[in-house]
């Protein structure tokens, strides 16, 4: 690994982990200061609160005891505070358990073991994005509940492929929220994405229409469809977004190529629902977790692997428009597991 | 709203009260069925933890194990801590200082708040008559502050203007000199969306809170929240000191645990709640609704309480079992009459009843009531056990002598045989398998007369499976598998789908 993907790994771990820290640049955490540093020192320093509760929580379970059936009851507490529900904290825990029993283990063993169950779940959906050059505009719909994070997305993936020289369009699909269209053209000035739009309460689906016939017009590569935020039992709502869906298929019958849903880490039980209900309606083809700089650490995804398989592409990690990551399922079931993504290359 | 926690809840307590006495296993059991539905419905572990010791101690100090109806006692302790941690009584938003009031909206990115900012606005203005400014100090996400300016258009609320360049404390100050010299009565502050392990931006929120000197600072939360409500809620109350929550999405189909874990861990007040996305979809927050909601809807716990407690399941299992057969004489009419009284009469079942009130009526106007099923019941009382099961040896001089015994007319006694006679016929069709429409004529029967609004379909058979009776996964003690046309039709703990189903016409064409 080179030094500077190095560094540029570890400043997105610092982030995920210390999301406390205010953030100048993310390459701005000196990794050299760091080597310097124990395992334990910089997990205990970087580390957010929640994983160091889970950390804590772990040592308190397995320090000097033997691994019997309160203390792996205790271990599903550590996971269920990471919000993997019932059903997901019981299978690791047992996985965890299983030929364990009763013996000796040490509190960094377990971690390790909690942190190789959960990549174990999380390693087959860990997908990335792949863009068909060979369909222009490839194009993506972005939907998801109110405020989950669907437009900044958006604005991240603009930057992220306009920087690989792609030329994107957006499109202000949300004519629902006040100001939606407005905070997308925001973006688009600033990362020099032109952006279509219609009015302010304009038919959501004849947008979507209307934007493809522009962006191949345009002989965009990219195409990225914005949606007003919905809950998923709202049906009259999930009926429009099942409308634009079929209208997109108007405009390019194989439209949508890819449909995100995004999800807020701070969810809890409810991302099965909505994981559920938009898979139905849309047809997600792939998740981004959004928020994953404050202290949730968004278990539910090992749930979501579990049940619906869907591949998870990204991860967002602050507000900027840079603060996107490749969704990496060793880095995430760390994070879960209290550990730092260095210690085990180390051992 | 938290139906799925009080669908939990339900089976949990359906459980429970179907034994006779609990032991402390049982307690222990229930208490862990809770725990993992209060897990699974979002409520953070450590609430959960202390929810479950809170029940468990009162539980025990009362006796529980002991009590004649321990099941009873378990739910209404349930209950009690249930609404004591969501807080007794709801608390308005305060006004009471000196004008202008400053409101203080803070919350993680994409909570709401900026919607919730306009619905309180509109609220206060149309509700409290007061003068209201609105002033946006997000500076940050895109388009935040033009967002509250179009809403506040939409409402019609002003809002204050926008200059472009300012910091969040610099507009604060603004806006409260503004509402000062404009003689503003409520000044309502929208902050950024901010994570709460940010410091900076959380310093940023108590310099904010210093010079507005707001009169109440309100943490705008998704009701759908995980396990991380109760770090985000104790940060934000330590950096800023909250007076209340307001939980937004609440009209969605999460299980609201929050609601209870941010009530816990802060001890501040859910003030309103956000129940959808127009400009009125703001609600007060009742505390003892939720936790009736949380415990079952339309109340559904007391019904299972009180049908468990005076059902003998395994007569109920035998009296499906006869009437599967398509068997249904005078004494299992009178067996179901009994429950039916037990149960708190019919208007007792009805209140109970999501959905009901309306058939409520027509059941009151058709004279069918608790003297009837009281009347009914002595007539059948009077007859000899042979003739119960046999209502064909009840020729005149018969009849004479039950109406004499039980205080009844002659016609009175004819109208029952006629009515069971109907019903017995109905209860053939079933047990040869033939449905569809039956159920309306048994409506009809017991003079309710057809057209009734009735529960829907859905919400019976929810109900049903809240009951837990007559499930083939059903707790020990139920029958195992009851016949599909049974099962098909919704029907009453015990009651096996006689009498109360055929006073519904579920038959009903879908
Ligand atoms: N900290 C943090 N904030 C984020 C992240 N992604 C989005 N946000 C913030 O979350 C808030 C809501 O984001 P939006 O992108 O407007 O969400 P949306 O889903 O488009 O919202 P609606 O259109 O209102 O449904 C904004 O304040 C964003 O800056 C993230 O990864 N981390
Ligand atoms: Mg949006």
């Amino acid at each position: 690994m080179s030094q500077e993907a190095e560094g540029k790994k570890r400043g997105m771990f610092s982030r995920l982990f210390g999301g406390g820290q205010s953030e100048p640049a993310p390459e701005a955490a000196p990794p050299a200061e760091e080597e310097g540093r124990s395992w334990w020192s910089r997990l205990s320093g970087g580390l957010s609160r929640t994983s160091q509760a889970i950390t804590q929580g772990v040592a308190d379970v397995f320090t000097k005891r033997k691994l019997d059936a309160l203390t792996l009851e205790e271990l599903e507490d550590v996971l269920l505070r990471a919000d993997l529900g019932v059903g997901a904290a019981t299978r690791i825990t047992e996985a965890v358990g299983k030929a364990r029993y009763e013996r000796d283990i040490d509190p960094e063993e377990v971690r390790e073991i909690l942190a190789r169950e959960v990549e174990r779940a999380l390693a087959p959906v860990a997908e990335p994005l792949v863009v068909d050059d060979s369909k222009k505009p490839f194009i993506i719909l972005v939907v998801g509940v109110n405020g989950s994070g669907k437009t900044t997305t958006i604005a991240k993936l603009a930057a992220k492929w306009t920087g690989e020289g792609k030329s994107v369009v957006l499109a202000a699909g949300d004519t629902f929220r006040a100001a939606a269209v407005e905070q997308l053209k925001v973006w688009g000035a600033r990362l020099g994405a032109e952006v279509v739009s219609g009015a302010e309460g304009a038919d959501a689906a004849g947008l979507a229409f209307d934007a493809i016939k522009r962006a191949k017009e345009q002989g965009a590569d990219i195409l990225l469809m914005d949606t007003a935020g919905r809950l998923q039992n709202r049906a009259e709502l999930m009926a429009e977004l099942e409308k634009i869906v079929r209208v997109m298929k108007k405009a390019e019958a194989e439209a949508p190529h890819a449909v995100l849903l995004v999800l807020d880490a701070t969810v809890g039980q409810n991302a099965l629902q909505q994981v559920d209900v938009f898979e139905r309606v849309a047809g997600v083809t792939g998740l981004v977790m959004t928020k994953l700089d404050g202290t949730a650490r968004g278990g539910i995804l090992v749930a979501i692997a579990e049940t619906y398989g869907l591949p998870i592409h990204f991860i967002g990690v602050g507000e900027s428009a840079e603060d996107l990551e490749p969704f990496a399922a060793r880095d995430f079931a760390r994070a879960i597991a209290g550990l730092d993504e260095t210690s085990e290359a180390e051992s | 709203m938290f139906e799925s926690l009080s669908d939990k809840l339900s089976g949990i307590f359906d459980k429970l009260t179907k034994r006779g006495a609990l032991s402390e296993a049982d307690v222990n059991e229930a208490l862990r069925e809770i725990r993992r539905a209060l897990l699974e419905a979002d409520v953070a572990l450590d609430v959960v933890r202390s929810f479950t010791d809170k029940v468990r101690d009162r539980a025990i100090g009362a006796g529980v194990i002991k009590s004649v109806t321990p099941g009873q006692m378990v739910v209404k302790i349930v209950n009690d801590v249930l609404i004591e941690t969501l807080g007794q009584e709801a608390q308005p938003i305060d006004l009471a200082a000196a004008p202008p009031v400053a409101i203080m909206m803070v919350g993680l990115q994409g909570a709401g708040k900026t919607t919730t900012t306009a619905k309180i606005a509109k609220r206060l203005k149309e509700r409290h008559g007061k003068r209201t400014l609105m002033a946006s100090l997000d500076v940050k996400r895109p388009a935040a502050q033009e967002q509250l300016a179009v809403l506040g258009r939409q409402v019609e609320v002003d809002t204050l203007p926008i200059v472009a360049g300012q910091t969040p404390v610099q507009i604060a100050k603004r806006a409260m000199e503004a509402a000062r010299l404009q003689g503003f009565d409520v000044v309502l502050l929208d902050t950024a969306g901010r994570t709460h392990i940010d410091e900076p931006l959380m310093a940023e929120m108590a310099e904010i809170k210093t010079s507005a000197k707001p009169h109440e600072i309100l943490l705008v939360a998704d009701a759908l929240t995980g396990q991380d409500a109760v770090n985000l809620a104790s940060n934000f109350d330590e950096q800023v000191g909250l007076t209340g929550i307001v939980l937004t999405r609440m009209d969605g189909d999460g299980r609201g645990g929050a609601a209870l874990s941010m009530r816990y861990v802060t001890g501040k007040p859910i003030k309103l709640i956000g129940v959808g996305e127009k400009m009125d979809a703001l609600d007060e927050f009742s505390p003892t609704r939720i936790a009736n909601r949380i415990l079952g809807m339309g109340d559904i716990v007391a019904l299972v309480e009180k049908a468990a407690a005076a059902i003998d399941a395994e007569q109920a299992r035998k009296a499906a079992e006869r009437m599967a057969k398509g068997k249904f004489d005078l004494q299992d009419l009178c067996d179901q009459l009994a429950q039916v009284e037990k149960i708190g009469g019919l208007g007792g079942i009805m209140g109970l009843l999501p959905g009901v009130g309306k058939m409520k009526d027509q059941i009151a106007a058709s004279g069918f009531d608790d003297r009837m099923v009281k009347r009914q019941r002595a007539i059948i009382l009077s007859m000899t056990p042979k003739e119960r099961r046999n209502p064909d040896l009840l020729k005149a001089s018969r009849k004479k002598r039950i109406a004499a015994g039980s205080g009844a007319k002659v016609e009175e006694v004819n109208k029952l045989l006629k009515q069971h006679r109907q019903m017995a016929d109905l209860m053939k069709s079933f047990g040869t398998g033939k449905r569809g429409g039956m159920m309306g004529k048994a409506a009809q029967m017991m003079g309710l007369g057809p057209g009734m609004q009735m529960p829907s379909q859905e919400e019976l058979q929810k109900l049903q499976e809240k009951l837990g009776v007559q499930q083939p996964k059903g707790p020990p003690g139920i029958p195992a598998a009851p016949p599909p046309d049974l099962l098909s039709k919704p029907s009453l703990p015990g009651l096996g789908g006689g009498l109360l189903s055929g006073l519904n016409p579920f038959g009903k064409k879908k």
